[in-house]
């Protein structure tokens, strides 16, 4: 296969087939916390596909240039996470300083997405998966753009949800994760678009 | 028996995965064995309890300012250890739960015990804390795991359970099948609350 069908393949697969919180449970946290409002959930959205994009890049330069060749791979853990707290504190300022309008709009949640498993995630996929950099890239905006997409679809039904009649027990979580469930099942029919 | 106390609050009371609704990641993802949710509460048992003791030992240390960025290099310390034990003791194991070894780091159960436990009580309370934390993890884990196995597969902890004519229902260890058995488990216990809750009051 060549290698922009390959490219292809990483991102589809990435965006609806191994869907990051559908089909990898890779930051579920977010998923539940910030899925009240459509608004808000596009601003996550924005945010974790910039910070995962970043993210990827640079773990992957900091494991094949400084991990590797000093034969600390078995620091990558906490080299990886430390990296993504810094980026994020990083973007965090730039972002202040250079854009306060879009400050505004990511602010709130750029902290959050240090604790956010498909940062952290991505990064150890890109290495496992033996991806080179051009690749890593765009699983990392392949997987946000699947993350911010299931996280809106799920915001417009909480919105619904909020008028519906719901059986007193299945309030609150418990239809949420029933909700995330019916949204996997209709997830699972990409399955069968890459053999 | 203050010990007592705090291990009960964090396997019932406050149980991260039923009550307070924390980790979900590792939680819907290895559930699809009892054996894998026994593994990987095991893995959190170690690294809340170690993690709680140090920064538990460390909080006069610490200057506030600093004191996230200090935690999460202490779980991760922890995590690293964690899973280079498993892979050398364990492989098939390590090899099942995967990504979600070095995942436990970003964990929030493991950093909200540090913030709002470890870095306020001494250090034995604060491993007993992490003890009682990582078993509630654990019991969860495992409640969800069996459920799914047993529907999914037909077994519990690899033992076959139905006869040859139970057909499994796939879906359940599939990823559908994780956010569908925790919800109704959710709205189960709410259910029995509030069942709780009624007599309590006419009592």
């Amino acid at each position: 296969m060549d290698y922009l069908g390959k490219i292809f393949i990483i991102l589809l697969s990435s965006i609806l087939i191994n869907n990051f919180i559908l089909s990898r449970f890779l930051g579920i946290c977010p998923f539940l916390g910030v899925s009240q409002k459509i608004s808000t959930a596009v601003g996550m959205g924005a945010a974790v596909t910039f910070v995962m994009a970043l993210a990827s890049v640079i773990t992957y330069l900091a494991h094949y240039f400084l991990l590797e060749p000093l034969g600390m791979e078995y620091m990558q853990t906490l080299a990886f996470i430390l990296i993504i707290a810094a980026l994020v504190q990083f973007v965090e300022m730039v972002i202040q300083k250079t854009s306060p309008s879009l400050y505004q709009a990511l602010g709130v949640y750029l902290p959050l997405i240090t604790t956010n498993c498909a940062v952290l995630g991505v990064a150890i996929l890109n290495i496992n998966e033996k991806y080179d950099l051009f690749q890593t890239l765009i699983n990392g905006i392949g997987g946000a753009l699947g993350f911010t997409l299931a996280i809106v679809l799920f915001a417009g039904i909480r919105e619904r949800l909020e008028t519906a009649d719901i059986p007193e027990p299945f309030k609150g979580f418990p239809i949420a994760m029933i909700t995330a469930g019916l949204m996997s099942v209709a997830f699972l029919g990409f399955q069968g678009l890459i053999k | 028996m203050k010990v007592k106390d705090i291990l009960v609050n964090g396997i019932v009371r406050e149980n991260p995965t039923f009550r307070l609704v924390l980790g979900m990641c590792p939680t819907l993802a290895v559930t699809t064995a009892a054996i894998n949710g026994v593994a990987m509460g095991a893995a959190v048992i170690f690294v809340l309890a170690a993690s709680n003791l140090v920064i538990s030992l460390l909080r006069n240390f610490i200057p506030d300012k600093v004191r996230i960025p200090a935690f999460v290099v202490i779980i991760a310390a922890f995590v690293t250890i964690v899973g280079m034990l498993m892979e050398a003791f364990v492989p098939e194991l390590f090899e099942a739960l995967g990504l979600f070894i070095p995942l436990i780091v970003v964990n929030c159960i493991i950093l909200a015990r540090a913030e709002s436990f470890a870095s306020k009580n001494n250090p034995f309370y604060s491993l007993i804390d992490g003890i009682g934390m990582g078993l509630g993890f654990t019991i969860a884990l495992t409640i969800l795991g069996a459920i799914r196995e047993l529907l999914g597969a037909g077994s519990i902890f690899g033992m076959p359970v139905f006869g040859q004519g139970f057909e499994p229902a796939v879906i359940m260890i599939l990823p559908p099948g994780a956010f569908i058995t925790l919800g109704t488990l959710l709205a189960l216990l709410n259910k029995l609350d509030e069942k709780r809750q009624k007599q309590a009051r006419q009592a």
